[in-house]
């Protein structure tokens, strides 16, 4: 019956054929990448004995079984409290002058029942000036941390991916901007356009994602030559979609983990270029509360002016360091507790 | 090797050019124009256009950074507006001043970080390790300036042991050489409040990094060869397990010191230190600009030289990488 149809109805019935062969088989292929990506092999392979388990579960495991880390995370949600309450729970208007009830302003007086961390020397309220420069600390470490890691994420997944001149160009801007001393710079480059909130944080964007890029190229660099993504090649998935669907979520604890270390290195560098006096006027910071104190000499006596922003700093940042160690152990299985 | 090394400088120069281009530009973008610090307020019209023709500023841009490039070249990188002196001049004493607080507090940092480090890395899941961790974070979450208030305040204020501000005593007569300059009570008193304050806060990085090290090469084939060999424990981890471990916090170390002789501007602050750092935050408190600037490219160079250092002794260290 074969040799009764046309010999070009035969090849286009073979074609038909082929087509859907090739269907059937990317399909299944397809199936086998979905499965593997969504599962991560966290032993590695010197161990032999491979489980998996989704990012997330082990992130929720290491998290529950590591103590700092809920340390850090009950630091971090008081601070936020904090920081949205704001004026709400401060006993006094930051600015407002205190007086006692002769009417002297009651200037560098001791803790005491009404003002339990004391006041300045310009009779202000050292708490409520605490509790209020919770807000400027962390608006300005989670906008610039979170600029600097979606603009540092984006250049190393790039530079890493394609390779190439791409490569080249960025990591000669990167090479360029780790020849630059970031402090100096940032207070320079603050001087020169204004002492704000914003150009703090453009600056520091500015200088910043260059760490980030590096690590995250350097990652998928690795991930790159792993089969997971050659499978997908093969199947012949767009670049966008290796990139988006099949490295980027590999690499997110890593963004993460590098996203709260800058968190925590923003604000200490935000602490410090108020504290040199070229804070916001406008916003009340723990730099610039500790700035006044310096500024003023008052640090001979007055203790309780010192050590509450100071402190505040300290365990802010001591919160997101535990925080992110449970990052830490996601991306590094060797850090894990056995 | 000698390619690599020599690709590197190459880069190293153009990365140089592309930041001295950079911060010119930088500084014509001020609002208003250079010579507004410089000019008082009392000034004639034309005494300002005199100011303003001595400096070049009349002439289009693209010549003026011409004459930059070519000053620069020649070492001549404007005078202070404050000082009057050549911003060189005012800079150039500064950085041995810095340098002399910063080396030793990051060799301080690192070498006990790094023996603490191997230390810990052997204690895992113990309570040492644990309260270990917690007081290093502690260390490196407080910010420099606020537990140096606290040193003055304990240290000088309080107890009255060492001096709170400066290199020296007021009035104290310093010998011309180096030795005399440096290696006496006086300066070793007002050096230890400041060093101590910065390598605390510097001590945590090497301590964890080492730590993590330790513990990824642990790992390794050949640590558990050298087990089936029946090498002692000790041998192991001093012979093949630190020294691997070693390579990231000796390029760390590099980078680290590089970073610090301007990155540490706040300790010069605090302490009056007359360094390179607290230069720049008085000549931007001052709108002294060439003095920043200048200040800003020192710092740049030396950035860019610990770099490299670091990464021809990484290459030199680690086959892998000048073979890529």
């Amino acid at each position: 019956m074969l040799f009764l149809i046309p010999e070009y109805v035969f090849n286009k019935i073979e074609r038909e054929n082929v087509r859907k062969m090739r269907r059937t088989v990317r399909n299944k292929i397809v199936k086998i990448i979905r499965n593997i990506r969504n599962r991560k092999i966290i032993s590695n392979s010197e161990t032999d004995q491979r489980q998996y388990v989704s990012t997330y579960s082990l992130f929720f495991n290491i998290l529950r079984k590591d103590k700092f880390a809920l340390v850090g995370i009950c630091i971090i949600i008081f601070f936020l409290s904090v920081g949205i309450l704001g004026e709400k729970i401060a006993p006094f208007s930051p600015q407002q002058i205190n007086r006692d009830e002769q009417g002297k302003i009651l200037t560098l007086s001791p803790p005491t029942l009404k003002h339990p961390f004391g006041t300045t020397n310009m009779g202000r309220d050292v708490l409520s000036m605490t509790i209020v420069g919770t807000r400027v600390a962390l608006v300005v470490g989670i906008i610039a941390a979170f600029s600097v890691t979606i603009i540092g994420t984006t250049f190393g997944l790039l530079s890493g991916y394609y390779g190439g001149w791409i490569d080249l160009i960025i990591m000669r801007v990167v090479d360029i901007l780790y020849g630059i001393p970031l402090m100096p710079s940032v207070l320079v480059l603050i001087a020169l356009l204004g002492a704000n909130i914003w150009n703090f944080i453009i600056v520091v964007t500015l200088i910043a994602w260059r760490g980030t890029a590096r690590i995250i190229r350097s990652q998928v660099l690795s991930l790159r030559e792993r089969p997971f993504v050659k499978a997908a090649k093969v199947t012949g998935a767009s670049d966008k979609r290796i990139l988006f669907i099949h490295i980027l979520p590999n690499v997110i604890p890593l963004v993460f983990l590098q996203m709260t270390l800058t968190i925590a290195w923003v604000i200490i560098t935000e602490a410090s270029i108020s504290f040199i006096g070229f804070g916001d006027p406008q916003a009340i910071s723990w730099g610039q509360v500790l700035h006044m104190a310096f500024l003023t000499g008052s640090a001979r006596v007055a203790w309780w002016w010192i050590i509450p922003p100071g402190f505040a700093i300290m365990s802010l940042c001591l919160g997101i360091y535990f925080f992110s160690r449970t990052f830490e152990a996601v991306v590094n299985p060797r850090l894990r507790e056995l | 090797m000698l390619r690599y090394v020599t690709n590197r400088i190459m880069q190293m120069a153009i990365s140089l050019f592309v930041v001295i281009t950079v911060v010119y530009f930088l500084f014509r973008i001020i609002p208003g124009d250079p010579t507004s610090a410089y000019i008082d307020a009392g000034f004639t019209v034309e005494a300002r256009q005199m100011v303003i023709e001595r400096f070049g500023l009349d002439k289009p841009l693209n010549i003026q950074y011409w004459q930059y490039m070519k000053n620069i070249f020649r070492g001549d990188f404007g005078n202070s507006f404050y000082y009057r002196l050549p911003a060189s001049e005012v800079v150039g004493d500064k950085i041995i001043n810095t340098l002399i607080l910063m080396v030793p507090a990051y060799l301080l940092a690192y070498i006990f970080g790094s023996l603490a480090g191997a230390f810990l890395s052997r204690k895992r899941g113990t309570k040492t390790e644990n309260i270990t961790t917690a007081i290093v974070l502690a260390l490196r979450s407080a910010p420099v300036f606020w537990t140096g208030m606290l040193g003055i305040m304990l240290f000088s204020y309080r107890l009255g042991w060492l001096p709170n501000s400066g290199m020296r005593t007021p009035g104290y007569i310093e010998g011309s050489l180096f030795l005399s300059k440096f290696v006496n009570l006086d300066f070793l008193r007002h050096l230890t409040l400041p060093l101590l304050i910065l390598s605390l806060n510097a001590i945590a990085i090497p301590l964890l990094l080492m730590r993590n090290t330790m513990i990824e090469t642990f790992g390794e084939d050949y640590i558990d060869f050298c087990r089936a060999k029946g090498l002692p424990e000790w041998q192991i981890l001093l012979k093949h397990n630190c020294r691997n471990a070693l390579l990231p916090v000796i390029t760390s170390a590099a980078l680290a010191i590089g970073t610090a002789i301007g990155g540490q501007i706040i300790i010069e602050y605090i302490f009056g230190w007359p360094g390179l750092g607290r230069e720049i935050v008085y000549a931007t408190q001052r709108s002294d600009y060439p003095v920043a600037q200048f200040g800003l490219l020192l710092l740049a160079g030396s950035v860019m030289i610990m770099n490299l250092i670091a990464d021809i002794f990484y290459a030199f260290l680690d086959p892998r990488i000048r073979i890529q």
